[in-house]
């Protein structure tokens, strides 16, 4: 686990919520946590260099812009779990992915630009790997907080 | 909303992460041939439509030492899955919550909420506090836990042709 000290944390809270759309943005974000821009910008490459910050700019809403988003679950051999992983990876379309501990055993998020994509990227994983593409799209979105307490 | 071209490179542009720069803005603009106010009052509209929800961190979770991730999943009664999600939702260590279709026969769960703690004990003990406000409503539950990212991107559009 990486350190990160009190201010990096103080900056890592503050950096989930919205930046301000001004020329100089950070140097009115480092004014509210009373750093100065050049220390904010130093921890902030830092971080990003450490992958503490796996990215920053804007959270895009793909259905807001006519596209789609789609939570895929497959259930992957062990044995052939690398070999699948790099033909669904390929995929620009899948923005994450991630293994989890089941018999679906792999989750990833497949982001498109119109709804059709969807279903026209996983029927194309399926023929890739030969494997079924569970599709769970959102019925209902509850919250979306996905801040986390540094 | 449909977006313009303009609109398009702008978000192309910033896919791979705004500049960590004293004027990022004027960095993007000038690699866009804009100018900075013009890119910055795009900026402000995409937001006011909800294209961009925020321009923020998107932060590593296990370099944080959150090591344990789980995704909660339940059966939870239909005509009460409304009312209940969004009082799992409103759980303060729920990052994510959603009904999402079942996939029988492989898959009988219809909510799903993330959970994210520094142990999977302390995940568990979360799962308990969820499974009590769910009740008798709940039928069946499970928890998977993620071992590895295998992949973490932002949204990539295609060039369209």
């Amino acid at each position: 686990m990486t350190m990160l000290d009190d201010t990096d944390r103080r900056i890592l809270n503050r950096m989930q919520d919205d930046l301000p759309l001004v020329a100089n943005p950070y140097a009115e974000v480092a004014a509210e946590l009373g750093l100065t821009e050049a220390d904010l910008l130093t921890r902030l490459n830092r971080m990003k260099e450490d992958r503490v910050i796996t990215r920053f700019g804007p959270f895009f809403d793909a259905a807001a812009m006519g596209g789609a988003f789609c939570l895929c679950a497959m259930a992957v051999p062990e044995e052939r779990f690398d070999s699948v992983l790099i033909k669904v990876n390929a995929h620009p379309e899948v923005a994450h992915n991630y293994e989890r501990t089941h018999h679906l055993n792999m989750w990833f998020v497949l982001a498109t630009e119109t709804p059709e994509r969807i279903g026209a990227t996983a029927d194309a994983i399926e023929r890739e790997t030969g494997l079924k593409v569970l599709r769970f799209p959102k019925l209902q979105e509850f919250f979306i907080g996905f801040r986390v307490a540094a | 909303m449909s977006i313009t071209n303009t609109d398009r490179q702008i978000i192309e542009a910033l896919q791979g992460g705004l500049p960590l720069v004293t004027a990022p803005f004027a960095d993007v603009a000038a690699r866009l041939e804009m100018d900075e106010a013009t890119l910055i009052d795009r900026l402000a509209a995409l937001k006011a439509s909800g294209v961009i929800r925020r321009i923020a961190a998107a932060p590593n979770h296990y370099k944080l030492g959150m090591i344990a991730n789980g995704m909660t999943v339940w059966d939870v009664e239909d005509t009460r899955i409304t009312t209940l999600g969004a009082q799992i939702g409103a759980l303060p260590f729920v990052t994510h919550c959603y009904e999402r279709p079942r996939a029988l026969p492989d898959w009988p769960y219809n909510l799903f909420a993330m959970v994210h703690g520094a142990t999977r004990d302390e995940v568990c003990e979360k799962r308990a506090q969820i499974a009590a406000i769910l009740g008798d409503a709940c039928r069946a539950s499970d928890i998977l836990y993620s071992t590895r990212i295998l992949k973490k991107t932002g949204l990539r559009l295609k060039e369209r042709t």
